[in-house]
């Protein structure tokens, strides 16, 4: 690879070339393989320290992460909003400067708040990756998701991409339409009107009048999480008729491309957005973006933590 | 004390325009001369105001002083001393306090501090409801006899359409208008404008409609009771569209803006900045045009700043947790004149909606009418300097406009004929 990495953070998708995306999937698609040893570890982040600092409840990707870094050996510390000292009243930037002077060297943080990794980024040296910052980006789920579908379909340039649900809350639908789209996809998003945020086409998707519409010639199906609070704020009457309105069902099963690949960024609730036909099915490809996940982190650590400088004095 | 202030372009909107020698002495203007005419008496301080502008002293209708409660943000002693720099004679202090100016005592204490400093004039403005929470009608006849020129829950809408009623109706028996802050709190709960741009940032979004359903109630009850109301901080294309057809129909109706809505856009927030962040929030580029053809047009009376300090630590956080509101006293003249540099508005209606219509709509005095007590702003139009926030005399730092080159200020701001501010820093 000819291209080093120049950057400190992984903030969001908007800030990544299309090259630099290449290069982290590229880099990704080689650390696969060590998950798969049974020896499951190499020494290449030996003697670095990664900080997990979820301001915001979640499993899966903060043990995905977590794992990524033992896997490359690095030392990993989690925190949760909970346990830190923001709960005493201290801020965001109090707070992660001094976990920085403990000498970390990536900062992994998620948080409610959108632009929250921008504003530690602004205020740390170590380099900040966003890990999902309230509606806003979840980058490393988008490449991760990227990833997947490359390694199935080869090429992501001349793909159909449909994602269905709630957008206007969705960080992971923001960061894959932005994602996809530099990649050269072409993206189309479908949903209740509700849930569709104003000027959602600016970030380079096109509405869809209907799911139908939508999945009928797409050769990816994204699906998105209904939260179960969106009925408090009227979004949507039940989940009863989202399912049956604007779930991957049955029905709609029956007509979507035959090699059309079925995803979601979990956790799912089976049978309101997916029907357990869809997520256990054959198109299903859910469980090997889980698996992805641990692979596209490590590459993110490796490439922010000056891997590939390592790996060649080593 | 007699001060000769010379050469200057002496405008006093619809009454004088003309270069001209301005005498003050003993708190009143005593002379207005044609200019190198000799007054007699030697004056004990002369002013050569040759290429400014001699007005009526500036009023900023709509600020936050702070004070009592949150004297880390602003005091009224730092806050008048803003003002002056600003070119501000007078101002009205919103009664958002701790405790809320929602009584007399609160409305005397605000008075009397502020006369303590024998500088810029406080008018303050007193809560629609007690607590400012909607509820019950706080005692405005008191607080009127106390000193308040009018009322408003400002920080807050007045959501429920019957105390609405009720305040514009009261409030208009004591003779002072109530000011509108215009939001549905149902529709309300963002952080920032909505469109592409929240879209893109992931942040909520606070839709125009906010601003202009509101809006639109305060006409239609504007026109059931025939009372007088002023809207406040006008943001948005569709609240101007409504003030401009109320005023066709000769429904009693002002309003106001403030620069950062002529000035910036919300893409101002683009990289998460908070000293972006304000209620309304800045809006479209549409919406921005919309604002300045309505300043163009006289259909918004008043440039007010909307001065809401805020301290650091309330700022250096996340978008979604930070205060919202900048200061303004010491950047809305520039911002203002920038429309007059552009050919928006000119000089006359840059004073108009600076000094006259404020001091219509609450009831008080501007003018440079011989024997009128003598509250003066001098104007350098072409002034060029750097703001500098921490330079400032606020106690807060919260403004976008930090660092930004600007043309023309105020050189001299003269209060009851006593110089309270001159540009060469000194104040009080």
């Amino acid at each position: 690879m000819t291209m080093t990495w120049t950057k400190k953070d992984l903030l969001d998708m908007e800030s990544l070339s299309r090259d630099e995306i290449v290069m982290i999937l590229e880099t990704a698609s080689g650390l696969k393989e060590i998950s798969e040893r049974s020896i499951k570890k190499v020494p290449t982040l030996r003697g670095k320290t990664i900080v997990l600092f979820f301001m915001e409840p979640s499993t899966r990707t903060r043990i995905s992460f977590d794992i990524a870094a033992k896997r490359l050996s690095a030392d990993s510390i989690s925190i949760a909003a909970s346990s830190s000292s923001i709960i005493k009243g201290e801020t965001l930037i109090d707070t992660a400067r001094n976990i920085e002077a403990m000498r970390p060297d990536i900062f992994v943080m998620r948080h409610s708040s959108a632009g929250a990794p921008h504003l530690l980024a602004k205020h740390l040296s170590v380099g900040v990756v966003n890990a999902g910052d309230g509606m806003h980006a979840h980058p490393t789920q988008a490449l991760l998701d990227m990833m997947t579908v490359r390694e199935i379909k080869k090429d992501i340039s001349n793909l159909k991409v449909a994602i269905i649900g709630d957008i206007a809350h969705s960080r992971v639908a923001r960061s894959n339409i932005v994602g996809f789209n530099r990649m050269g996809a072409s993206v189309t998003i479908a949903g209740p009107p509700t849930m569709i945020p104003a000027g959602i086409e600016q970030l380079g998707t096109s509405v869809a009048k209907s799911v139908d519409e939508a999945i009928e010639d797409a050769d990816v199906i994204m699906m998105l999480r209904i939260q179960k609070e969106r009925q408090k704020n009227f979004l949507m009457p039940s989940e009863r008729e989202y399912a049956v309105r604007y779930g991957l069902n049955r029905m709609r099963l029956r007509r979507i491309k035959p090699d059309a690949l079925i995803m979601h960024p979990g956790p799912i609730n089976r049978g309101v957005e997916i029907a357990p036909e869809a997520a256990d099915g054959p198109h299903s490809i859910i469980l090997e973006q889980v698996t992805n996940g641990v692979a596209l982190r490590m590459a993110v650590f490796y490439l922010l933590a000056g891997g590939i400088r390592n790996a060649d004095s080593d | 004390m007699r001060i000769l202030i010379k050469g200057g372009r002496v405008l006093d909107p619809g009454k004088i325009d003309q270069i001209a020698d301005i005498w003050v002495s003993n708190g009143t203007i005593s002379g207005i001369h044609p200019s190198g005419q000799e007054g007699g008496v030697a004056p004990d301080v002369e002013i050569n105001a040759s290429g400014c502008i001699v007005a009526p002293g500036l009023i900023d209708m709509h600020v936050h002083l702070r004070e009592p409660g949150h004297e880390y943000k602003e005091t009224i002693e730092s806050g008048i001393k803003a003002a002056a720099a600003g070119g501000f004679t007078a101002v009205c202090c919103m009664p958002n306090t701790s405790p809320v100016n929602d009584n007399s005592q609160i409305t005397r204490y605000i008075i009397d501090k502020a006369a303590s400093f024998r500088s810029v004039r406080v008018y303050p403005v007193g809560a629609v409801s007690v607590g400012l929470e909607g509820r019950q009608m706080a005692e405005i006849g008191d607080m009127r006899a106390a000193g308040i020129v009018a009322v408003s829950d400002d920080g807050r809408p007045v959501v429920d359409s019957l105390l609405m009623r009720r305040a514009l109706e009261y409030a208009s028996g004591v003779g002072i208008p109530v000011i509108s802050h215009c939001e549905d709190p149902y529709l309300a709960g963002g952080s920032m404008n909505e469109g592409p741009l929240s879209t893109r940032l992931g942040l909520s979004g606070i839709p125009n409609a906010t601003e202009s359903i509101m809006v639109m109630r305060d006409i239609a009850l504007s026109e059931l009771t025939g009372c007088p109301v002023h809207i406040a901080h006008v943001s948005t294309a569709e609240s101007v569209a409504a003030i401009r057809a109320a005023k066709t129909r000769g429904v009693r109706i002002t309003a106001e803006t403030a620069p950062h809505y002529f000035t910036l856009t919300d893409k101002a927030v683009m990289s998460y900045d908070t000293h972006a962040k304000m209620n309304p929030p800045l809006r479209s580029e549409k919406d921005r045009a919309a604002i300045r053809e309505a300043l163009a047009d006289d259909t918004i009376d008043v440039i007010a700043t909307d001065h809401a300090p805020h301290a650091e630590t309330e700022k250096a956080v996340e978008f979604d947790a930070a205060a919202n509101g900048i200061t303004g006293l010491e950047t809305a003249l520039p911002l203002s004149l920038c429309l007059v540099e552009e050919g928006v508005m000119d000089f006359s209606q840059l004073i108009m909606k600076m000094s006259l219509n404020p001091a219509k709509i609450i009831g008080v005095k501007s003018s440079l009418d011989i024997g009128q007590t003598a509250d003066i702003t001098i104007i350098d139009p072409n002034r060029m300097y750097t703001y500098a926030s921490e330079k400032g005399y606020s106690k807060s730092r919260n403004t976008p406009f930090d660092g930004w080159e600007m043309k023309g200020r105020a050189v001299y701001t003269i209060v009851n004929g006593t110089i309270v501010y001159n540009s060469s820093g000194n104040t009080l």
